[in-house]
């Protein structure tokens, strides 16, 4: 017997045609962007390690407006990544005290809290 | 067939007759728009009053039975649980349930998930000899509440229907069949954990998920199958660091 079922397509743009998938596809995409932010870490701490020129010559590159606007782009994208993986942490850990499942409030706050002290660490390591 | 005076709402629901219409094609009908009217009851007068080859899937109008799940307004939901008056003036679409064949109008075939959800061993698996014959299984209210909220699917496949990964690789287990399994692993009278991880430790088990999460945003019975999904991850992937730390112990 021939297949009389219609087989709806899936669309190249699927992802355009509701906000949540749009945000998850961006959310997926920001992960080239870390990759990307990995690396200019990488490239860094290699000028570092070959001396004062060679140091000089990378923020000279830094400071280029291609690489600019390329970092000012991953940073949104490292927010965004940031904020809807926190959000979506309490659905994947059920952590339990007493007996009593963990408010999704105290992980996301946790969370930022880590953030907080991580960065203030960081904060203090390049600025004093 | 269209009426838009005050109270009447258009329904723009897709037809599919495979002699007739190939691809599906969408169709007006004129429906009273009453408060208390669902999408449901609005496909029902279609039926009784416009045209009756009209098809579509309803048993128990409650959200009960999870067969009236149907697209409206590109969302999936129970049309039984989905008031008219939400959509006005309209019109409303009502598409059947995305990811699926269609079968006919808002009739989509289920047989994949219904050959999926058996893989899973959606049931209670003994490692003893203890049968029902030798007395009730005994449990505490906590040890209901550890499963409670996976148990209350009722096999509407909405989170199917909501799931981009699903449309793009119908071989993924799926939302629903992967929360019935986590609703037996938590269940203490249960002793199959094991043989479920072996099915959904696969990559068409739950690393096929990427955690776009409508699932759980359209799931009626608030189950959350995101969030059993996410935490067969964590299972699985211990399961296979303790496989790599300690290879004899595998396989318990």
């Amino acid at each position: 017997m021939s297949d009389t079922r219609y087989h709806p397509p899936v669309r190249l743009f699927w992802w355009t045609t509701k906000r949540s998938y749009f945000l998850f596809v961006m959310r997926e995409l920001s992960s080239l962007f870390v990759a990307w932010l990995v690396l200019f870490l990488i490239l860094l701490v290699r000028a570092v390690s070959r001396g004062e020129a060679a140091y000089e010559s990378f923020w000279d590159w830094a400071d280029t407006p291609w690489v600019v606007a390329i970092n000012l782009l991953a940073f949104a994208f490292l927010v965004l990544h940031t904020v809807t993986w926190f959000n979506l942490t309490p659905q994947a850990m059920d952590l339990r005290l007493r007996g009593r499942r963990l408010p999704a409030s105290a992980i996301i706050g946790a969370q930022y809290g880590g953030l907080l002290v991580v960065s203030a660490a960081i904060a203090w390591l390049v600025l004093r | 067939m269209t009426d838009e005076s005050d109270d009447n709402i258009t329904m723009r629901v897709t037809r599919y007759r495979p002699d007739k219409n190939d691809p599906p094609v969408p169709v007006d009908y004129g429906v009273p728009l009453r408060k208390e009217w669902t999408v449901l009851d609005g496909l029902n007068h279609i039926k009784a009053e416009q045209d009756e080859s009209l098809a579509f899937r309803w048993s128990c109008r409650m959200g009960i039975c999870g067969s009236c799940g149907m697209n409206v307004d590109g969302e999936p939901r129970l049309t039984c649980a989905t008031f008219l008056s939400d959509y006005a003036p309209g019109p409303v679409r009502v598409e059947p349930l995305a990811n699926f064949p269609v079968v006919k109008d808002l009739v989509v075939d289920i047989n994949d998930f219904m050959e999926k959800l058996p893989r899973v061993k959606p049931w209670i698996i003994r490692d003893d000899d203890v049968t029902e014959i030798d007395g009730e299984y005994l449990q505490t209210p906590e040890e209901l509440d550890a499963y409670k909220q996976f148990s209350m699917c009722i096999n509407c496949m909405l989170c199917y229907a909501a799931c981009p990964v699903y449309g793009l690789d119908p071989d993924f287990m799926g939302p629903a069949a992967i929360a019935l399994a986590e609703r037996y692993d938590l269940d203490s009278r249960d002793h199959g954990a094991r043989e479920r991880l072996d099915v959904l430790i696969e990559h068409e088990g739950v690393w096929g998920c990427t955690f776009v999460g409508e699932c759980t945003r359209v799931c009626p019975k608030h189950v959350d199958p995101a969030g059993a999904i996410q935490r067969y991850k964590v299972k699985a992937a211990k399961e296979s660091v303790m496989a790599f730390l300690l290879p004899r112990a595998a396989g318990r």
